[in-house]
C-alpha cells in the first residue's frame, strides 16, 4: 500500500507539482491576488496625507455616478464603439483581399501588416503627431499646394482620437479574420454561386456566417483595449477625447486617490467580464483571442 | 455593366483599399525615419532644416536613452526566458496531468489577456506598494512576464494539440528516464510553438508602456523614455533609435524566416 502511493506520489503529483506549480503560484499570486486586493482597495478610504486606510466606504462609489465622470464613459463608450466598427469595415475587406489572393507576395502581403507593429506604439502615434500638427507633414503640401491658405487644426480632436486607436488596434482585428476568412472552403463558394446566389447573398448568407467568429474575436481584442489607452487620448485628443483610462490614470498618478482609481479600474473589470461572457455566449473560443 | 467589368470594378476598388491601408500602416514610420535625418536642432523638432547624419551619431552620447534601451532589452531577455520556462511547463503539466483547480488556472490564464492593461499595471502597483518591494528592475520583470506567461502556454498548447504521449512511454520503455524523455523527446516536438511563444513574449515585453508605466519605479525604458519626452517634443535621436531597431528586427526577420519572403505559404 505505501509503496503504491510512493510510486504514484513519484510518477504523477511530483511531476505534476515541478511542472504546473511554477505557473499556478506566478497566476495566483500576480493575477488573482491584485484583482482582489483591488476591489478591496475600492472599499477603501485615504488620509489628510493621500495614504490608502483601511476604513470602509463607499464613497468612491458614489463618486463614479459623477456628471462629469458619467460624460467621460460615455465618450470612452462612443470612442470604443466607433473604432471598433471603423476596424472591422476597413480591416474585413481588406483581409478578405489579403488572406484569398493568389499572387506568390501572400505571406509577405501578411508580414507587411505585422511589421509596422515593431515600432514602438508610442513612436508611432507620435509619427502621426508630427504628421497631422498645424506645422506637419500634411499641412505642410497642402500649402505649399495652395489647397488650403490656414493650416487645418486636425489635432486635439475626438476623431483624432479614434482614428490613433484604429491604428493601434487594427492588427488585433486583422489577426482573427486571418485565421477565420483563411478557413473558408472555396468550394462552398462556388456551390452557393452554383445554385443561383448572388455576391450579396452569398456573402450574407455563407461567408459572414462562417467568419463571424474571427469579427467576433476581433471586436473583444480591439473594444476592450479601446477603454483603457489613455496614453492615445493624451497624445492625440489633448485632453478632449478622454477614456475611462485617463481617469485612472490619473488618479494613479497627479490625482493620488488610489481607492478611487481602484473603484474606476472595476468599471473596466466589469465591462471586460460582461463582453467575454457575451462572446462565449455567442460560442467565442477563448483560445482564439490569445494568438 | 457585365459580370466581368464588375469584377473588374471590384478587383480595382480592393486594390486601392489595400494599397490606402498599407500606406496608413508605414506612414507615421516613415515620419519617424526622415525625421531622424532631419537637421533641425530645436524644439519640437518638426520643421525640416536639411540631411544630416548627425543624430546617429549623437545618439550614443545620450546616455539616458541608452540607459533605457539597455534596460529594456534585459528586461526582455530575463522576460522571455522566465516566461518560457515558466509557460512550457505549465502547457505540458496541465495537458499530461489531471488534477484539482485546473479549471480555474485555465481561467487564470485568460485574465491578463482580456483585460484593460491599465488595469494589470495599476493592481500589480498596489501589490508590490503593499508588500513594499521597492519598484523598479524587478518589478518590471515580475510584470511582464506575468502578462507573456499566457501568450507561451497558448503557443505551446496550439502545437500539443496533436501530441501523442504515447512516444512519451515508448522513450521510457526504451530505457530513457524522465528527464531525457523529456529533453530529447518532449521538447523537440514542441519546439516550434516554443520559439513562437518565446518570439511573441520578447515582443510583447519591448513594446509594452502601460503596464511599465504605473510599475516602474525611476527605472526607465525605451518606450518610457519616449513617453517622458512626447511633451517637449522627441528629439531626432530618438527617431535614430527606433529606425535602427526596425532595420534589426527586419533584418533579424529576413534572417530566421528568410523562406516567408521566397515560398509561397499555403
Amino acid at each position: 500500500m505505501i509503496s503504491m502511493t510512493k510510486k504514484r506520489f513519484r510518477e504523477k503529483t511530483l511531476p505534476a507539482a515541478i511542472m504546473v506549480g511554477p505557473v499556478t503560484l506566478w497566476l495566483i499570486l500576480l493575477v488573482a491576488v491584485p484583482l482582489i486586493y483591488i476591489l478591496v482597495m475600492s472599499f477603501c478610504s485615504i488620509d489628510e496625507f493621500y495614504n490608502v486606510t483601511f476604513h470602509f466606504t463607499v464613497d468612491n462609489y458614489k463618486h463614479l455616478a459623477d456628471a462629469s465622470y458619467i460624460k467621460i464613459y460615455v465618450q470612452s463608450l462612443v470612442i470604443a464603439l466607433l473604432t471598433t466598427v471603423i476596424c472591422i469595415l476597413v480591416a474585413y475587406p481588406f483581409t478578405y483581399i489579403i488572406a484569398r489572393t493568389k499572387s506568390r507576395f501572400k505571406s509577405l502581403l501578411y508580414m507587411l501588416v505585422i511589421i509596422p507593429f515593431w515600432t514602438n506604439s508610442l513612436i508611432r502615434i507620435y509619427g502621426w503627431k508630427s504628421f497631422l500638427g498645424t506645422s506637419g507633414w500634411l499641412n505642410s503640401v497642402l500649402m505649399k499646394l495652395h489647397i488650403i491658405s490656414q493650416p487645418l487644426d486636425l489635432l486635439f480632436k475626438q476623431g483624432t482620437t479614434v482614428f490613433g486607436m484604429v491604428y493601434c488596434l487594427f492588427p488585433f482585428m486583422v489577426l482573427p479574420l486571418y485565421t477565420a476568412i483563411g478557413k473558408l472552403d472555396s468550394t462552398l463558394l462556388e456551390a452557393s454561386s452554383d445554385l443561383g446566389a448572388k455576391g450579396w447573398k452569398t456573402f450574407l448568407t455563407v461567408v459572414l456566417p462562417l467568419t463571424a467568429s474571427g469579427i467576433f474575436s476581433g471586436c473583444i481584442m480591439v473594444f476592450i483595449p479601446c477603454l483603457g489607452y489613455f496614453f492615445v487620448s493624451n497624445i492625440l485628443g489633448g485632453g478632449n477625447s478622454d477614456v475611462i483610462g485617463n481617469l485612472i490614470e490619473r488618479q494613479f498618478k497627479s490625482g493620488n486617490n488610489w481607492p478611487l482609481g481602484a473603484a474606476l479600474s472595476i468599471i473596466l473589470i466589469v465591462i471586460t467580464l460582461v463582453l467575454v461572457k457575451l462572446y462565449q455566449k455567442t460560442g467565442g473560443d477563448m483560445d482564439s483571442l490569445g494568438v | 455593366m457585365g459580370r466581368k467589368a464588375r469584377l473588374r470594378t471590384k478587383s480595382v476598388f480592393g486594390k486601392i483599399l489595400c494599397g490606402i491601408v498599407y500606406i496608413v500602416l508605414f506612414l507615421p514610420i516613415a515620419v519617424v525615419v526622415v525625421n531622424s535625418f532631419n537637421a533641425t536642432t530645436s524644439k519640437p523638432y518638426l520643421t525640416w532644416k536639411g540631411f544630416t547624419f548627425d543624430w546617429y551619431f549623437k545618439l550614443f552620447d545620450n546616455t539616458s536613452l541608452l540607459t533605457a534601451f539597455g534596460n529594456t532589452m534585459i528586461i526582455a531577455l530575463v522576460t522571455t526566458i522566465l516566461a518560457t520556462i515558466i509557460g512550457t511547463l505549465g502547457a505540458i503539466g496541465m495537458y499530461k496531468y489531471k488534477f484539482k483547480g485546473k479549471s480555474v488556472i485555465d481561467g487564470l490564464l485568460y485574465i491578463p489577456v482580456v483585460i484593460p492593461e491599465i488595469v494589470m499595471g495599476i493592481s500589480l502597483l498596489t501589490v508590490f506598494a503593499k508588500v513594499s518591494i521597492p519598484r523598479g528592475m524587478l518589478t518590471l520583470i515580475i510584470a511582464h512576464v506575468t502578462f507573456c506567461v499566457p501568450y507561451v502556454i497558448f503557443n505551446v498548447r496550439a502545437r500539443l494539440s496533436g501530441y501523442d504521449i504515447s512516444i512519451e512511454e515508448a522513450s521510457m520503455d526504451l530505457g530513457a528516464n524522465r528527464f531525457r524523455t523529456f529533453w530529447e523527446v518532449t521538447l523537440p516536438v514542441l519546439k516550434p510553438g516554443i520559439t513562437a511563444g518565446a518570439l511573441l513574449a520578447f515582443t510583447l515585453s519591448i513594446d509594452d508602456v502601460i503596464i511599465s508605466y504605473f510599475v516602474n519605479g525611476n527605472t526607465m525604458t525605451y518606450p518610457l523614455q519616449v513617453m517622458a519626452s512626447i511633451k517637449s517634443g522627441v528629439a531626432p535621436d530618438v527617431n535614430a533609435l527606433s529606425s535602427l531597431i526596425l532595420v534589426g528586427t527586419i533584418i533579424f526577420v529576413i534572417l530566421t524566416q528568410g523562406n516567408l519572403f521566397k515560398k509561397k505559404m499555403s
